[in-house]
């Protein structure tokens, strides 16, 4: 790359291919003029944001490249953590977000927020943090950047920089004190009470509101006291004493008894005596019990459902659980049983997506309400048949081949159910293969090197009959053979030779519509560097993309079958995998695991790209249909002696991948963007 | 638990060793009585389970309840035929058979302990399919021995399921052989116990380990491939008791030899910190 700053004319013309503007009548003449003044980096590093930000959404690429060109020169080297937040934003909750995102990060950044040196970012501590409280108890809880902390039940926000603490490792601390005070929030009940008809009663709100964290956070520093004692002494140690006329309401908080209710009423008693603003303690976060209940709210719903469906058809295949009938599904018991219920011995026969929202509704309620566990009438749970009758769109050929599919409830094969089809894969831009090989040149280098050492493993094969090398145990034993009288052997010699390795590797990526953004580029950018390791292994391997729309549209796309070479094709393939429909994962892995099986290798081994379970358009497929027609697909094929893993980045995904791969067989990444610094580890592993 | 060891008479002798005080162990299933009812019945017995949950500690005690000499071996990837059968040596100007530590347990109607079997060579298996059948004997090519494996010989292999590697995966006619036992970290409570015992130290720092321990385990998959077991556990809590303060005693004994990577060790040092 040159050093000469690009001319207005230059970055009007190159935003103007990134974002294909001239198609929708915008003009990139006054960000090229803005841009013009940057040093060259400065505005390679603007047009590369906006590239990746296109590849999103057009109008995401526009918003990144024109709020770039005006902030760009005071952003400086923070550029990138910017558009970072941004991008995040987009993915969270779309392009307002965004546009705010922006804009916090460069007012927070004109502040002088980012200036001292012993501030800690919240990039730099994420990875850290985000293990951190996946150990601790009760549902998994995502980890982001935003302008304040506070969490909505569901995702822990923290602010991106923290300068309160006068050294880096006191900000460290601060971060994990306050993630460990969101996370007890959502452990130990604070959205379990309304705040709302005692906050109205008061003057100021907002102060009520503070208070009201303020007391939740004595609280909860008790209840960590009593489950993880060090951290609740790490807590005190920062915030130092409460201030005295605190001390009490503290000392009453710290009760193991003590709820949020109990907060509330010493607001109530604040608000009798009369409070100005609480003081300031930085690792209280904020509270927005509103956003929270709501979301906690349409959790319960979707647990309660989820729960109730399980149950109601538990019942209708096990009669001894009573319930309603079912006219596809009639219980074999006659009418008139007792309804007689135990929730405990049911739970241990669920499937484990409902035993989690089982335990995400104990967690929220407390206990599971008794309705929930009752039998509903008919009408709660009626199988769909998607849009069967419908013709799927875009359908005009015959299908490549027919596959069974497994129904769970009928506990039979709907035959030749899913309609496949081997499409084309779509071509991508080669360049961006390039520029991805360029980017991660020297982790590409360092798997190269680690995989090649993997080969390298000579294993020395003793007693060959020649070789580089005598056996000296062969030699001992065919002297002592022949002086007891025996037949000596005549393989004398330790011969070094490659181990054949002989496996072959089926990667099959999920082309999903939910893979759209990043997730979609880190699969493809895992997929670079998996082909650059295993061609320095010299495994054979394919590459198949999935995606359908019903059972009469199941697709699939050859990006790089067998004998395919990596070669400029193969890699503009790669560049062209794109999120599109839904996963109907069975039929893809039926037909893969087929092509895999034809594979003339000792070892089989199907990896699948996923960022979710199972799901498809109309409700048959999604939820326990799906994954029960996806696990008995997988038990075909270990059938075959096909090993399968997953590696997704779900983070729910722990509740169902071990029933569909088995406890060992797969991985959970919890962001998207570490999988192609991640994949490359997994396979050596998975295959060393 | 100190086995009295049966002196060798050569340093390459398969040393059999007789356990003649109670190794801890504490039952969490109905092990014992599965395992008791299959060395009756001459069955092999293969124990599957995580690293550090047990597995070595309940075969050491039941040897001692059967009362009968243990044979371990610890198999690796170099493990052959021979190392497991034996082989001729030369001394002075003769040759001197060794019984490998396989031939050495059937002769003394011991129980064999072939500890992560999978790491074996694939063809060293082979030679323990005819002891695991109705045939109970073990072929000595070499010596043109058949040697018929009495009553109270009883072979015993341990497996990590937990291995992802999907070139170490047991054939299934080598695992139809046996009778498996599943283990499994136990209960918080009794898990407690046992790192109070084994480790010497009481109650409440027990109690806090396998709290770390259970915290541990949730990484699985999500940074860790395997979670802390309880004989890490038990690691800490006799650095502990020889009175190295808590967290120091964790992060040598439990967070390094986890992780590698610096946010998950970084995480755990956490981990640590927030328990003690």
């Amino acid at each position: 790359m040159s050093e000469r700053k690009l001319f207005a004319h230059e970055l009007e013309a190159r935003l103007d291919e990134l974002l294909l503007l001239s198609l929708r009548q915008r003009s990139a003449a006054e960000p090229a003029a803005l841009l013009e003044a940057l040093p060259r980096q400065l505005q390679e590093r603007v047009l590369h944001w906006a590239g990746v930000a296109a590849q999103t959404s057009d109008d995401l690429g526009w918003l990144i490249a024109s709020r770039a060109a005006e902030q760009a020169a005071s952003l400086g080297a923070q550029l990138d953590d910017w558009a970072r937040a941004g991008l995040d934003a987009y993915d969270r909750s779309g392009l307002a977000a965004t546009r705010r995102a922006l804009n916090d990060y460069a007012a927070a950044h004109r502040a002088g927020a980012f200036e001292s040196q012993e501030g800690v970012a919240f990039g730099a501590i994420e990875g850290r943090l985000s293990r951190f409280l996946h150990a601790l108890e009760g549902r998994p809880l995502k980890l982001a950047g935003g302008p304040r902390a506070w969490t909505d039940s569901e995702t822990l926000w923290l602010p991106e920089r923290l300068d309160a603490a006068p050294d880096a490792a006191g900000n460290r601390r601060l971060y994990k004190a306050i993630a460990a005070l969101l996370w007890a929030q959502t452990r130990f009940g604070t959205f379990n009470v309304d705040p709302e008809p005692e906050l109205a009663q008061w003057p100021a709100p907002e102060a009520a509101l503070r208070w009201f964290a303020l007391f939740e956070a004595m609280r909860l520093e008790a209840c960590l006291a009593r489950e993880l004692p060090g951290l609740a002494a790490d807590i005190a140690g920062l915030r130092g004493p409460w201030p005295a006329q605190l001390a009490s309401s503290a000392a009453a908080l710290a009760q193991a008894a003590a709820s949020a209710a109990d907060s509330l009423a010493c607001l109530a008693e604040l608000r009798r005596v009369g409070a100005g603003d609480p003081p300031n303690f930085p690792h209280v976060g904020a509270l927005d019990p509103l956003a929270a209940r709501r979301v906690r709210a349409v959790r319960i719903a979707r647990d309660t459902a989820t729960l109730r469906q399980a149950l109601n058809l538990l019942r209708a295949v096990d009669p001894s659980a009573g319930g309603e009938d079912h006219p596809d599904y009639p219980p074999l018991a006659a009418e008139g049983q007792t309804q007689q219920l135990d929730p405990q011995a049911e739970f241990l026969a669920l499937p484990p997506p409902a035993r989690a929202a089982a335990r995400s509704l104990q967690q929220d309620l407390g206990e599971i309400p008794p309705e929930v566990l009752q039998a509903a009438g008919p009408g709660a749970w009626q199988p769909v048949d998607g849009i069967d009758s419908a013709a799927a769109p875009g359908v005009t050929t015959q299908p490549d081949a027919f596959y069974d599919e497994w129904d769970y409830r009928r506990a039979a094969w709907r035959h030749g159910w899913c309609h496949l089809y081997e499409m084309r894969a779509p071509v991508g831009d080669h360049a961006w293969v390039d520029e991805v090989r360029t980017r991660h040149a020297h982790l590409i280098r360092s798997i190269r090197r680690r995989f090649e050492a993997l080969r390298g493993e000579d294993k020395p094969q003793r007693r060959q009959f020649d070789g580089e090398e005598i056996d000296l145990d062969a030699q001992v034993e065919a002297r002592a053979d022949r002086k007891s009288g025996g037949e000596p052997s005549p393989r004398l010699f330790i011969h070094r030779r490659r181990v054949e390795r002989s496996l072959s590797v089926m990667f099959m990526v999920d082309m999903s519509g939910s893979t759209k953004g990043w997730v979609n580029d880190a699969e493809r950018e895992s997929l670079v560097l998996l082909c650059e390791a295993i061609e320095a292994l010299g495994d054979s391997y394919a590459i198949y993309g999935f995606s359908g729309w019903t059972r009469t549209h199941c697709d699939i796309y050859p990006v790089k079958r067998f004998s395919d070479r990596y070669d400029a094709a193969t890699r503009s393939r790669i560049a062209g995998i794109e999120a599109r429909d839904y996963t109907r994962m069975g039929v893809a892995v039926r037909h893969l695991c087929g092509l895999l099986a034809r594979q003339n290798t000792r070892h089989k081994l199907l990896v699948t790209l996923s960022d979710g379970r199972p799901d498809d358009y109309g409700d048959e497929y999604r939820g326990r249909y799906g994954i029960e027609d996806t696990r008995r697909a997988l038990l075909e094929a270990r059938e075959k002696g096909i090993r399968s893993y997953c590696v997704t980045i779900d983070r729910h995904g722990a509740d169902y991948l071990p029933q569909l791969y088995g406890p060992a067989h797969y991985a959970v990444i919890d962001d998207a963007q570490k999988l192609p610094q991640k994949i490359a580890e997994i396979y050596r592993k998975l295959t060393g | 638990m100190n086995p009295a060891r049966n002196p060798a008479p050569r340093a390459l002798a398969t040393p059999l060793v007789h356990l003649d005080s109670e190794p801890y162990y504490h039952a969490t299933g109905d092990e014992l009585a599965v395992f008791a009812a299959a060395a009756q019945s001459r069955l092999p017995v293969m124990l599957k389970g995580p690293t550090g949950c047990g597995k070595t500690r309940f075969v050491e005690h039941m040897a001692w309840r059967l009362k009968r000499p243990l044979v371990t071996v610890a198999c690796h990837d170099d493990l052959t035929t021979a190392d497991l059968v034996g082989r001729y040596l030369i001394v002075g100007d003769e040759t001197v058979w060794m019984d490998g530590p396989l031939t050495a347990a059937v002769r003394a109607g011991a129980i064999c302990y072939l500890d992560e079997i999978v790491e074996a060579r694939k063809d060293t298996t082979v030679v323990i399919h005819p002891l695991t059948d109705s045939r109970r004997a073990l072929p000595v090519e070499k010596r043109g021995e058949y040697i018929e494996a009495p009553p109270d010989f009883m072979l015993v292999i341990s497996y990590n399921p937990g291995y992802q590697s999907v070139l170490k995966e047991m054939k299934p006619s080598t695992r139809q052989r046996f009778v498996a036992l599943d283990f499994d970290y136990p209960e918080a409570a009794t898990e407690a116990r046992i790192v109070a015992h084994e480790g010497g130290v009481d109650d409440e720092t027990a109690r806090r380990l396998v709290k770390l321990g259970g915290l541990t385990r949730k990484l699985k998959g999500a940074g860790l491939d395997e979670g802390a077991g309880t004989r890490l556990l038990v690691h800490a809590a006799q650095l502990i008791a020889n009175g190295m303060n808590p967290a120091i005693a964790c992060t040598a004994a439990i967070a390094r030899p986890l992780a590698d990577e610096t946010d998950t060790r970084d995480a755990l040092d956490d981990l640590i910190r927030a328990v003690f």
